[in-house]
């Protein structure tokens, strides 16, 4: 019989993680900003109905970079675990820290014990009552949660993303100015992205149960001009 | 978080979800003795020119006693289609619940609304998982109505124990006051009623059938509560405010009382 041969736990997580930030490298970035009455969450999709972002439950929005099939897998567990749990409980009881819980959970047992780990970042976003009650839950591929406040950017170049919103983010201000932050951000200082190849949905205080609505390409139109 | 394998994954369907969780509402009862059930008793729908109009009374019986006098049968499933229940009060309440998850499961799990023929089918199936109860005497009877965009009309259904789906041309009415209401309606329903002339019908129907049937109930002035009455048209579900009713009811009440 062979001897498997050694790797050492630090090669072993390393070269695991390096596989992992590599396909999700590949994507586009994505990024959830809070505006004055909600949370925007933005990104480049040129297609209109394989989506990145979604509705999870009335409060809370998902949103996934990487390799498709795999956060749309994670997304429909999110809905069903949500919806479990409000007919189990009631409504109120569905929340985003629990829902990223379980995403960690999850990503972290495929991380170290699945063939391969999964190439996707998410992020799961929920708006209260009031605005310091808005939650951005950034879920990393290994496990890793992070706790973020005013924006958060995933996917590929999210580095230069975040850096390019550090210095345009303004706290507090319209759906307007956030998303031209937003679209200026992911497009960068030589291109401009078409309205066209955004995916846009906001999670708005509104007064209804369902929070959740996406914006098409006519109605970002008439927001910015 | 429930994660499922490639071909047992219950897909967009909730109950089948709630099935494989254990969790699933249906099931037999057994019954060893009568049992005195609070009934749910008139519900109309009807077409009208822009979609259709809704209504029900609020009174729930036990026997021959009033066990609840704000009981709402009329219930909006989702934006453009709404259910009325007569049967026994909780299957029938839980069935609503369970019909209004499996439309908005279905629309987040899927990303797209099911079609109005799709949530008919949906509730017969329901419908028909009640049936070991509904042989214990659990009946739930829905009437299922809403918007069609494919057909740009209003649509509804009625349905039978047994999940048998029935869609009706005109109107319906359902529970022990049926009788009386469906009377009403066939002498003054036409086709080109306006949404706000389908309510003052739908209001009419239920008015008589209170007064005829000791197990619905009427409009009560006195505290302020009036039979539930929807209308879904092409912008959605509305519901008819207390205000409103109080009006067409006063109105009935001073057409009636010259007599």
């Amino acid at each position: 019989m062979n001897t498997p041969y050694y790797v050492p736990p630090e090669q072993f997580m390393k070269d695991r993680a390096d596989f992992a930030r590599k396909g999700i490298a590949r994507g586009r970035a994505l990024v959830a900003l809070q505006y004055d009455s909600g949370i925007a969450l933005v990104s480049e999709n040129p297609s209109s109905t394989l989506h990145k972002i979604s509705e999870i439950y009335d409060r809370i929005a998902f949103a996934g970079v990487g390799k498709y099939n795999e956060f749309d897998q994670l997304r429909v567990a999110g809905v069903r675990s949500a919806d479990i749990k409000g007919y189990q409980f009631s409504r109120q009881d569905v929340d985003a820290r629990s829902l990223t819980n379980q995403y960690a959970q999850i990503l972290s047992q495929v991380f170290s014990e699945a063939p391969k780990p999964m190439e996707v970042e998410l992020l799961v976003a929920e708006i209260g009552i009031d605005k310091s009650a808005d939650r951005l839950f950034h879920v990393m591929y290994d496990g890793t949660v992070l706790d973020e406040h005013d924006f958060s950017v995933l996917g590929g170049d999210s580095q230069a993303v975040t850096d390019r919103l550090k210095i345009s983010h303004v706290a507090d201000t319209s759906l307007k100015i956030v998303l031209q932050n937003a679209i200026a951000a992911l497009s960068g200082a030589e291109t401009k992205l078409k309205y066209a190849d955004l995916e846009i949905a906001v999670l708005e205080r509104n007064g209804r149960r369902r929070c959740f609505r996406r914006i098409d390409e006519s109605e970002i139109e008439a927001i910015i001009g | 978080m429930p994660i499922f394998e490639v071909g047992s994954d219950p897909g967009a369907n909730f109950g089948e979800l709630l099935k494989r969780v254990g969790l699933s509402p249906f099931g037999s009862v057994s019954v060893d003795h009568e049992l005195v059930i609070p009934h749910a008793t008139t519900c109309v729908a009807m077409r009208c020119k822009d979609g259709v109009v809704m209504a029900g009374d609020r009174r729930a019986t036990s026997g021959n006693l009033i066990s609840h006098r704000s009981m709402e049968k009329v219930v909006q499933a989702d934006e453009f289609s709404g259910v009325a229940i007569a049967g026994a009060a909780g299957p029938a309440m839980e069935m609503i619940k369970l019909f209004q998850l499996q439309l908005e499961h279905y629309e987040k799990v899927e990303g797209q609304t099911l079609s109005l023929e799709g949530k008919a089918n949906q509730l017969s199936s329901f419908v028909r998982s009640n049936l070991p109860a509904a042989m214990q005497g659990l009946v739930v009877v829905p009437i299922f109505a809403g918007f069609d965009f494919h057909t740009d009309s209003g649509r509804l259904w009625d349905y039978d124990v047994t999940g048998g789906r029935y869609e009706e041309k005109d109107f319906v009415a359902t529970g022990s006051g049926m009788l009386h209401a469906s009377t009403v309606m066939r002498i003054s329903w036409r086709r080109e009623l306006s949404t706000d002339d389908a309510v003052k019908l739908c209001a009419r129907a239920l008015w008589e059938a209170s007064d005829a049937d000791s197990a619905t109930g009427g409009p009560d002035s006195m505290r302020g509560i009036y039979p539930v009455i929807a209308s879904i048209t092409k912008q959605g579900w509305s519901s008819v405010t207390d205000e409103t009713s109080a009006k067409i009811y006063s109105d009935i009440a001073i057409e009636v009382g010259a007599r």
